[in-house]
């Protein structure tokens, strides 16, 4: 919480943690990115938002490893970026969940994939199961989870493998309004409690001014950054008292006034 | 698939295929596969004599006399099924036991009960097609967005008016579906039946062939055979394609 | 009225529904057999004796003993060759081109008509009934197969990739799983086929096992026993295929509603 609050401070952000330089992205003709360069500080939580079509996921992907860009390139603490790597972990939208394998193996999944030993990985598992208020659902499966309890596995899973960035693409745009507004809640203080860099992408303006130490606003055809947007003193607030604060709004409809003529 | 960057058409293998048969063939490994070319040339020679057409046309009759009955008494039960509980409870167990029944040993029956002639042809075939059709008319109608039904009633449509207004062609696609899995398993249906009736129709070609050692000549007719069958299907399937589309809209 | 309605509630309706549905069909039978409707159409209780009596000398189970020899061997083989094909054609685009449209053309052509052929060249024997049941069933089990792997889901693989799953990761712990409800399916779907091809080449090579007890019948006009074989071989192919849908229900059922990402 200190360390946030210290960066707030002073304004601006501590190091760079990923840093996205020239990005283009072409699909045969679609440009889907060009030239974009953004910076993602260290231990902070960077929201992009933008209409639908305006590549947030092919940046997210792109930065993740798993889209090469056409030019322009990606660093995670000073390396480049050529693949999926074990500083960064990926929340899918989709949640992405085996559904053959019950909750436990999902949430190992990834420490799985690296080849760690089975009681050592479960035994982590279990523990950011219970981290996400799963515990006792270790054995049950997908199917029989309900949608919020399924992204909960996922982001489980991402927190099991303990990369400094966590990847996340739009997590909640599949679950409903209170448990959203809960995820919301249990994000902020995960934020402060993990020194992690977390990158979110959304397309509700008011989730981003929500949970957001910093808010890149992108515009389509082709896409671009059009402007970043730092909240000043929401980081301090109580969770609940967020959405009332004057700067909250302000926000709210300054960005609302930059999109409004980018919605058909 | 792409060599030197140029994508290759999906089919385009069979061409390689067709060339390793006619070295296979030229190279006289078995007197039961002669070359391609000499099939082919046997085949643009039978293709015109009477014998040849008149099995082609027997068939073509006894497959669209099959299809014809397994469509126009399919389709109709199909929706019955999915639209009346009772008639579905009753019927489906049977639909799905002759869905997955092995056919082939109904023929002997049908030879007894309907001779050994086109009759008994025509029965086997519909036995392969209709039940599958009627499967997915049934499931078509059962898949129909109730609130569309309700729409209809409330802007006071009659049942008769649902019926042919919605029904219908809410399922169309899944029905059209059918009919396409049930004429693939009309084609096999015809001659397994000429095969075991084998006196008529490509039966008794390929009886005559195999009899006499005409092994160009049996090749001829398998090619034209599987050729005709696979047109039969990749059309339906085309044409399913476009109400699939039609469908996604509806 | 009363008791049958209570009975209704009591029993499972579908079960009491099936029961009726059958007593309606075996009881058309028995009519129309005693009418008769053809020379050639025994009642259902004279076939139903006659399986009895069959059962009971012990002849329909040597026959069975025949039957089921090439449908084994030939699943058998058909299911190692069509799923070690389908995986490699699933996972390689250049196996995909090679043979993909073979085995296309395969499922839609009416394979039936090489029986004469695989008998010229492989003889009345078990050979060709096996080959018969293989050519029957290993197209639909290659090309599911090979649609299940080719369409796993790529959302799976993306997250696979993401947490570093090498290339034999992803294929051992993502893509074959998820392909494996519709690689059983296709063995059902491939049995079923089998099943075709079996009494095929029962009918038509030679006459063995149940296809000789339906030729024979047939032949001395001793219907009641053909109408039995029949049933019976229906009977067994229906129950077997029936039990394989329940242990695919059993074994993916949660898997196939695991998918849906609400």
């Amino acid at each position: 919480m200190d360390t946030h609050q210290t960066s707030n401070e002073h304004g601006v952000a501590g190091t760079p943690a990923v840093s996205a330089r020239n990005i283009s992205k072409t699909y045969g003709e679609v440009e889907a990115l060009r030239n974009l360069t953004l910076e993602f500080p260290h231990g902070q939580l960077t929201s992009l938002l933008g209409p639908s079509g305006c590549g947030k996921t092919t940046l997210l992907k792109i930065i993740a490893g798993l889209l090469e860009p056409t030019s322009g390139e990606v660093e995670v603490n000073g390396r480049p970026v050529t693949g999926p790597g074990p500083d960064r972990a990926f929340v899918f939208q989709d949640f992405a969940l085996l559904p053959w394998a019950n909750v436990l193996r999902n949430v190992g999944f990834g420490l799985e994939l690296r080849g760690m030993a089975a009681s050592e990985r479960e035994a982590i598992a279990e523990k950011y199961i219970r981290n996400v208020g799963l515990a006792g659902f270790e054995n049950s499966y997908p199917h029989e989870l309900s949608g919020g309890m399924r992204q909960r596995v996922g982001l489980a899973r991402a927190l099991a493998v303990d990369s400094e960035v966590l990847l996340m693409d739009e997590p909640f745009s599949a679950v409903d309004e209170q448990t959203r507004r809960k995820f919301q809640e249990d994000l902020l203080s995960l934020v402060a409690q993990e020194n992690k860099t977390f990158l979110f992408v959304t397309h509700s303006i008011e989730e981003a001014v929500y949970v957001s130490d910093q808010i890149a606003i992108l515009l389509p055809r082709p896409s671009r950054v059009s402007e970043i947007i730092r909240p000043q003193g929401l980081r301090s607030k109580d969770v609940a008292d967020i959405r009332r604060h004057p700067e909250y709004l302000d926000i709210v409809d300054q960005i609302w006034d930059s999109l409004r003529s980018y919605v058909e | 698939m792409k060599i030197l960057g140029i994508r290759l058409p999906g089919m385009s293998s069979l061409i390689l295929w067709g060339l390793l048969w006619e070295a296979v063939g030229q190279s006289g490994f078995t007197f039961f596969l002669p070359p391609l070319s000499e099939v082919l040339a046997t085949l643009f020679a039978i293709i015109g004599t009477p014998a040849f057409q008149k099995a082609l046309s027997e068939t073509a009759q006894a497959f669209l006399a099959g299809v014809f009955s397994a469509v126009v008494i399919g389709i109709p039960v199909g929706i019955l099924m999915g639209k009346n509980r009772w008639v579905d409870e009753l019927l489906l167990p049977w639909v799905n036991i002759f869905l997955s029944a092995p056919l082939t040993a109904l023929v002997p029956v049908l030879m007894v009960l309907f001779g050994f002639g086109m009759k008994s042809i025509i029965i086997t075939t519909t036995l392969f097609a209709i039940w599958i059709i009627i499967l997915n008319a049934r499931a078509g109608v059962m898949q129909i967005n109730r609130s569309l039904v309700e729409m209809a009633l409330s802007f006071g449509a009659s049942p008769w008016d649902a019926f042919v207004k919605i029904y219908f062609w809410a399922a169309l696609p899944e029905i059209l579906g059918g009919v396409r899995i049930g004429v693939i398993r009309a084609v096999k249906g015809v001659i397994i039946g000429q095969l075991l009736i084998s006196i008529v129709g490509f039966g008794a070609l390929f009886e005559l062939y195999s009899a006499n050692f005409l092994m160009s000549h049996f090749w001829a007719v398998l090619i034209v055979l599987f050729a005709l069958a696979f047109t039969v299907s990749e059309l339906l399937a085309g044409l399913e394609r476009r109400v699939a589309y039609y469908a996604a809209k509806r | 009225m009363e008791t049958s309605a209570a009975l209704l509630c009591q029993m499972n309706r579908s079960l009491l529904l099936k029961i009726l549905s059958a007593v309606i069909v075996f009881g058309a039978w028995e009519i129309a057999g005693h009418i008769p409707v053809s020379y050639g159409f025994p009642t259902f209780l004279e076939s139903m004796s006659a399986l009895v009596s069959m059962i009971t000398d012990g002849s329909i189970f040597t026959a069975y003993l025949d039957t089921l020899r090439p449908l084994v061997i030939g699943l058998v083989i058909s299911a190692f060759i069509g799923i070690a094909l389908g995986l490699w054609i699933g996972l390689s685009s250049w196996f995909d081109w090679l043979f993909s449209p073979i085995f296309i053309v395969m499922q839609a052509a009416p394979l039936a008509a090489l029986i004469p052929l695989l008998v010229l060249v492989y003889g009345i024997g078990l050979t060709s009934k096996v080959f018969v049941v293989c050519i029957m069933a290993m197209p639909v089990i290659v090309l599911n197969t090979s649609g299940g792997v080719r369409n796993a889901p790529s959302n799976l693989k993306e997250m696979g990739y993401s947490f570093l799953g090498t290339d034999r990761d992803i294929i051992l712990k993502v893509v074959i799983p998820s392909a494996s409800p519709i690689i059983f399916s296709g063995l059902r779907l491939g049995t079923s086929a089998g099943f075709i091809g079996a009494i095929l080449s029962e009918l038509k090579i030679t006459p063995t096992g149940i296809g000789d007890i339906i030729t024979y019948s047939r032949s001395i006009a001793d219907y009641e026993s053909m109408y039995a074989a029949i049933f019976s071989i229906i009977a067994l192919a229906v129950c077997f295929l029936n039990l394989l849908e329940r242990i695919e229900r059993t074994l993916f059922g949660g898997n196939v509603r695991g998918y849906a990402s609400d």
